[in-house]
């Protein structure tokens, strides 16, 4: 698992209002597709961190909007492939911490998607799309999550419009 | 988020118009409650406007196909985007809705 010990290169602050949860998905789908990640590994990071944000949202501050949340990005940018010494696939780590009710690690798991029924799905789509995904706790008050996802190929160059 | 809804002999439309996210699943869900109340044989999502759609979008639609499954009708989505259908294949749930191209396959 990667643990980032520099300091971001982006760091974005927001309160646990849904209203900014479309804000911060064309964000973080805009530096994928900068980065080089495809057209829907673009789209699809972006729904990782608003089911991240939407979980802290409804289950860490029970839906109330004045709650901290912090998303620090350490962005790779990926060759294009042009070159044959250029074909470093493009990265994304991210961190999202906030102040909300911490959780056992251990408790923190997809549900079986054989049974179909609503809700449940957020924890188990985070996985199923990036690479490492890692719940911790902070010191003192909330959780900690970091995900990472490096990109299957060199850069795309299609766009990643219409998925924030 | 905008929620269109129009009732076409036992067809009913219900067309949301922008993101399904946490912020909008709850519209959604009110109006295609609204539409399974009146009763018709069949509710159709059309998601042709839709570019977005996260877990509670998805938890949206379960339940109501689980509502039309109890009342013995139908529930169908139309005009599914290849974003939006990438989603659908992650829960596994494709397989669980009748997906049609467009409103138009749908009998009236």
């Amino acid at each position: 698992m990667i643990r980032p010990e520099t300091e971001p290169e982006l760091r974005l602050e927001l309160r646990s209002n849904p209203l900014y949860l479309s804000g911060a998905r064309e964000l973080i789908s805009s530096l994928a597709k900068r980065l080089g990640f495809d057209d829907i590994s673009c789209c699809q990071i972006a729904l990782a961190v608003d089911e991240a944000l939407s979980n802290i949202i409804r289950h860490g501050y029970d839906r109330r909007p004045d709650g901290r949340i912090w998303v620090s990005l350490w962005p790779r940018v990926g060759g294009d492939g042009r070159r044959s010494d250029d074909r470093t696939p493009a990265a994304l780590t991210l961190v999202i911490e906030d102040e909300a009710k911490q959780v056992d690690p251990e408790q923190i798991k997809g549900r079986e998607l054989e049974n179909v029924r609503p809700g449940g799905l957020g924890v188990h789509i985070m996985r199923e799309i990036m690479d490492e995904v890692r719940f911790e706790k902070r010191d003192g008050v909330g959780m900690r999550l970091t995900m990472h996802k490096t990109a299957s190929g060199p850069g795309a160059t299609q766009g990643c419009g219409g998925c924030g | 988020m905008e929620v269109q809804s129009e009732r076409t002999g036992e067809t009913a439309v219900i067309r949301p118009l922008g993101d399904v996210d946490m912020s909008g699943s709850p519209e959604l869900r009110a109006s295609i409650r609204a539409a399974q109340n009146e009763g018709p044989r069949r509710v159709v999502v059309d998601l042709a406007e839709v570019a977005y759609m996260d877990s509670s979008g998805l938890a949206t639609l379960v339940e109501a196909m689980k509502n039309a499954k109890a009342s013995g009708s139908e529930l169908i989505l139309a005009s599914m985007g290849e974003k939006v259908r990438a989603i659908f294949e992650i829960a596994r749930l494709d397989a669980y809705f009748r997906i049609v191209g467009s409103v138009d396959e749908v009998a009236g």
